[in-house]
Parts: C-alpha cells; structure tokens; sequence
C-alpha cells in the first residue's frame, strides 16, 4: 500500500494527533550543527511533541546543543551504532508510556515537515508503521553514492520478495510507529544496518508497514557513517541476517507486556 | 594426491562447522558479526578438503610436492588466526567499554546520593 504524495501540512491539520502522546526520537552522532535546526523544525511541525535525541557517543557538543534546545538527550556513554542508538530510544518511548513514535535522523536530512504524510496512515488505524520512502513515487533531491543506491535497490528487491508486498526503500530511518510497533522494536531491533532486517520482522511479526513517499534533504552537516567498503560488509551482513532470520521460530504476534 | 579418507573426513568436518555456526546464528548465540570470519573458514575448509585438484593445484605453487594436505592444515591454521586476532580486538573494545560504563556508575550513584541527601 502507498500514500500518495501531500503538501506538507502541520500537525494541527491532523485528526487525533492531540490526544496521544507522541515523541520524536533523533538518533545523532557528531551532528551538533545539525542537530539544533532539526528540533527547531519538530517544534515547529507540532508543539506538542515531546523530543528525544539518542547521541550516540559523540566527541562533539551534539548532547549540549540538543539540552539546550529543550529536548531531552539520551546520552549513551561510547558509541552503540545506529540500532543499538534508535532502540534505546525505543526503549524510553515504550517505558514511558508514548502512543506513537516519530523516527527522524539528527542529520537534518528528514524533513519535519513531511511528517503529516508519514502520519497519516498510522494515525488512521492503516498501519502500526509507516516509512517515509525516497524511491516509493517519483521523489526527488536524493542523491548517494552509486554502490550505495545499488545495495539499497538490491535490498529491497530481496526484502519485498521475503515479505510479499512491494517495499521500495529498506534503508529509510524516516518512520512513524504506534504502541504495537514501538513494543516490538523495544524487545528486538537489529544492529548495525537495522533497517532492513527490521523490515523483514515485522512483516514477521504480522504487524502492517506502509510507504509513503518522501523527499530528503542533503545531510545537514556532519559525514555520514557509512562507506562503500562498509556497505559491502553490510550488504553480506544483512543478508545472512534476514536469510537466518526466515528459520527463527518467533513469528507469532507480539503483545504488550514488559 | 590427497589421500581420498583426508578429503572426506576434511570435508565433512568443515561443513560441520558451517552447519554449527548456522545454527548458532539462528538461537540467537552468536551475532552475524562474528560469525562471519567463522563462515568464510569453514566454507573455505569445505571447499579445499572437496576440491582435490584445486588443493593439488595450489600445493604445486606453493612448492609442495609430497603432501599436498599441508596446504589445508596451512590455511586452516592461517585462518584461525585472523579469528583469534579479531577476537582480540573485540576483548579490548569491551574492555575498553566495560571501564566506561564503571566510571559512569561510579559517577551516577554519587550523584544519586548527593541528590538524595539534598531532599534528606
């Protein structure tokens, strides 16, 4: 299933957004420059959301900027790696009692205001998660290295065979999650290259994902994390790991419990 | 020539270990990241004892003239080495990580006290 693209909208236009609570978790790793503007735009898009920012063992003042922006920053004590980072973040969403789950990377190249159309599906019961996709329709303004662009088309060539529905971009952090989501990824989330083994776990899980198309946005400053050597090592990584995921018995539906 | 039981026995032993790590991988004992080093060895193993003209081959440039199975003994010594040196890398991050997160509690439980006494 795919949203069709809309104007970006703020929270406000959103029906039953007010009475849940909500929290933006923002994974950062020496993004201090990036970082500040992402929270100002959050605040922007809805006033009413409460922010996380995860620093996964920055050098930089990432933690300072993000305190004094108002968010609340969890501070992990050496770098953990983008999936032990994003569950932390989880982890404190769930804890804490959050109805839904904003994913949006500290980089800056997620667009805040786009988040209306990553809502929408998850706020009308359609979905317990919704990517925001940059392959799903014709969006636009992303732009990689070439090996970077083939492993992601590859992945999700396998991944969509795996699970049987079209999933475009497996590699997106761009994500919204409600309470039966943000339980499981809480429990159980891949390390390293999360995203496509986490994919394939909740289709597992018979949990519903949709796409919705999205634009990003070059990185806001800092470098990204990922190399072509390393997306090669990541790329037989994770497709061992889904491979050996399909032989894992624990596909039945996972309740809430702690 | 390899005598034929070497490559049967070497091959069936190799394999064992892809099938072990598999299944460790799959209970949840061992991370794919970790075991990848172990895959490439066993697949590696596996691939030398079955492919007796291939291990021939590699022996003859290697200069080894009366007893090709050095060749397997060779790599498979050479690659559990960069096993264990990777291993060792990892025990000196978690070490290294280990220290951290003591300090790090040392530090919170004085500043637990110090807040408790505060509201005392």
């Amino acid at each position: 299933m795919t949203e069709t693209a809309v104007a970006s909208r703020g929270a406000a236009d959103l029906a039953g957004l007010a009475e849940l609570r909500r929290v933006a978790i923002v994974p950062a790793l020496n993004e201090e420059h990036a970082v500040p503007r992402v929270i100002d735009e959050l605040r922007a898009f809805d006033p009413g959301l409460d922010i996380v920012v995860v620093d996964d063992g920055s050098v930089d003042r990432t933690a300072e900027v993000a305190a004094a922006k108002g968010a609340r920053v969890l501070r992990l004590p050496f770098n953990l790696g983008i999936g032990g980072a994003v569950q932390t973040g989880f982890r404190f969403a769930f804890e804490n009692g959050y109805d839904l789950v904003l994913r949006v990377d500290g980089d800056g190249q997620h667009d805040p205001t786009q988040l209306a159309a990553v809502l929408e599906p998850v706020l009308r019961g359609d979905a317990d998660i919704a990517i925001g996709s940059r392959f799903a329709a014709e969006a636009t303004g992303y732009r990689s290295s070439r090996t970077r662009r083939v492993g992601i088309r590859l992945l999700a060539w396998v991944v969509s065979r795996i699970v049987g529905q079209r999933v475009t971009d497996t590699t997106s952090g761009f994500q919204v999650l409600n309470r039966k989501g943000i339980a499981l990824f809480a429990r159980d989330y891949p390390h390293d290259y999360p995203e496509v083994e986490a994919t394939v776990m909740v289709f597992r899980h018979r949990l519903r994902l949709c796409e919705v198309p999205v634009s990003m946005r070059e990185r806001g400053g800092g470098r990204s994390s990922i190399t072509t050597l390393r997306s090669i090592y990541y790329m037989i990584k994770v497709l061992l790991a889904i491979f050996i995921g399909l032989f894992r018995r624990n596909v039945v539906p996972h309740e809430e419990v702690r | 020539m390899t005598p034929i039981a070497v490559s049967i026995v070497g091959a069936l032993a190799s394999f064992s270990l892809v099938l072990v790590v598999l299944e460790l991988i799959r209970s949840r004992r061992l991370r794919e990241r970790y075991a990848l080093l172990w895959l490439l060895t066993g697949l590696m193993l596996t691939a030398l004892s079955a492919w007796r003209e291939g291990l021939n081959t590699i022996a003859g440039w290697l200069g080894v003239r009366s007893y090709p199975p050095a060749v397997l003994f060779a790599a498979g010594i050479l690659f559990l080495m960069a096993v264990l040196l990777h291993y060792a890398t990892v025990i000196s991050r978690l070490s290294d990580q280990n220290v951290l997160l003591a300090q790090r509690l040392a530090l919170l439980e004085q500043q637990l006290e110090g807040d408790a006494r505060d509201a005392g």
